[in-house]
């Protein structure tokens, strides 16, 4: 269940951004999660609902986004879709692929609660 | 004075009604911290000259079996140290340090796997210097290891002759980590005509991966020469290197 050490180090995350922009919580969490990086976002769900207790997130709204794997054949130079377990180019029928999309594990944005909000968009 | 017009907000009290929502747009990695720690420990490494290997597997396979005969076959030429990764008991590193290899346990209690902070907690009680290959033997478990860098250079996975042959399709994050699949108890192949070595070439090669495939035999008849070829080719091989992929993933990568 490594899903809760993920979500630890997403709090963190989390918290450090929280803390830097002055906000007095935490709305809404976007992640990333495809299906090469090993995390399940089922798993990460349940186990974000038990790490967020008592943190500034602890009402906040997890919403994963799952990218399909997408491959680019280094013989042919085509570019398809994939399963996890049959990364083989769509096109020759070749195993000499490399993953363009589908591993990542990645915090995309958080909405934050800021006291007198800034109009313009925040980086 | 009202609730709708906002004729009772002033200068002082505004902060307090016009909380809003600020996005702020990251594109972080969520394992960036274990991966700062990782390239820690790969300076570490690197900075000693010490060839370090993950070894990873299903429980049982015989990662420490094949440990204690590749320390048996190379330790009198190679200064050895290993890192075992257990949720209980020191058992492992007890066969190792009877060998008179230091080896340093990780008990990770409930943890399924190691992570880059646990491997550099044990660095600070396994001396590097004068190292020149250190083995982390992971938590048995062929899912959650994959996911996190510890600093090595390679990661081996053992495929053990009595596992399905289906296993890299099963478990294909693990398999696509593997810099170097050893078929685990391969003497008992014969035995086992359900386990077609074919076939498990066949599902690591649908993972879009070129990785070796070789043949390990730990006990009944030892038979270990491509396993010692592969990591002597390793130790003689320059070291600066890029993390394995795909702990180095690709969403990290700018093309």
């Amino acid at each position: 269940m490594h899903e809760l050490s993920i979500c630890q180090a997403l709090l963190d995350e989390v918290a450090k951004l929280a803390t830097s922009h002055a906000a007095s919580g935490v709305e809404r969490i976007t992640l990333e999660v495809g299906p090469l990086s090993g995390v399940e976002p089922e798993l990460l769900e349940r186990a974000f609902e038990i790490a967020r207790v008592g943190t500034c997130a602890a009402r906040a709204e997890l919403a994963i986004t799952v990218p399909e794997i997408m491959v680019r054949c280094n013989d042919c130079g085509a570019a398809s879709r994939a399963q996890p377990n049959r990364l083989l180019c769509a096109a020759c029928g070749g195993y000499h692929t490399r993953v363009l999309e589908g591993d990542e594990l990645r915090l995309r944005a958080v909405e934050l609660d800021i006291p007198e909000a800034r109009s313009s968009p925040i980086h | 004075m009202c609730d709708t017009c906002g004729c009772t907000i002033t200068a002082g009290n505004a902060h307090l009604v016009e909380s809003d929502h600020a996005t702020v747009e990251v594109l972080t990695d969520l394992l960036a911290a274990n991966d700062r720690v990782a390239a820690h420990n790969r300076e570490h490494f690197d900075e000693h000259g010490v060839l370090a290997i993950n070894l990873m597997s299903s429980p049982g396979a015989g990662k420490t079996t094949l440990l204690e005969a590749t320390i048996r076959a190379l330790g009198e030429r190679y200064r050895i140290a290993v890192i075992e990764g257990d949720l209980e008991t020191d058992n492992d590193a007890a066969r190792i340090r009877a060998l008179g290899v230091p080896a340093v346990q990780i008990t990770t209690g409930t943890a399924c796997h190691l992570d880059a902070h646990l491997v550099h907690r044990a660095l600070h009680d396994l001396p590097l210097a004068g190292l020149d290959l250190l083995f982390i033997e992971n938590v048995g478990n062929l899912v959650c290891p994959a996911s996190f860098d510890l600093g090595q250079h390679r990661n081996v996975v053992l495929l053990c002759a009595t596992e399905g042959d289906d296993k890299p399709a099963k478990y294909p994050v693990m398999f696509r980590a593997a810099d170097l699949v050893a078929l685990s108890k391969a003497d008992l192949l014969e035995l086992l005509e359900d386990f077609s070595p074919a076939r498990a070439e066949a599902a690591l090669r649908a993972l879009g991966r070129d990785t070796p495939i070789i043949r390990t035999a730990a006990r009944r008849a030892p038979s270990l020469d491509a396993w010692l070829a592969w990591l002597e080719q390793e130790l003689s091989a320059p070291r600066a290197i890029a993390p394995p992929a795909p702990l180095q993933r690709a969403s990290n990568v700018t093309v």
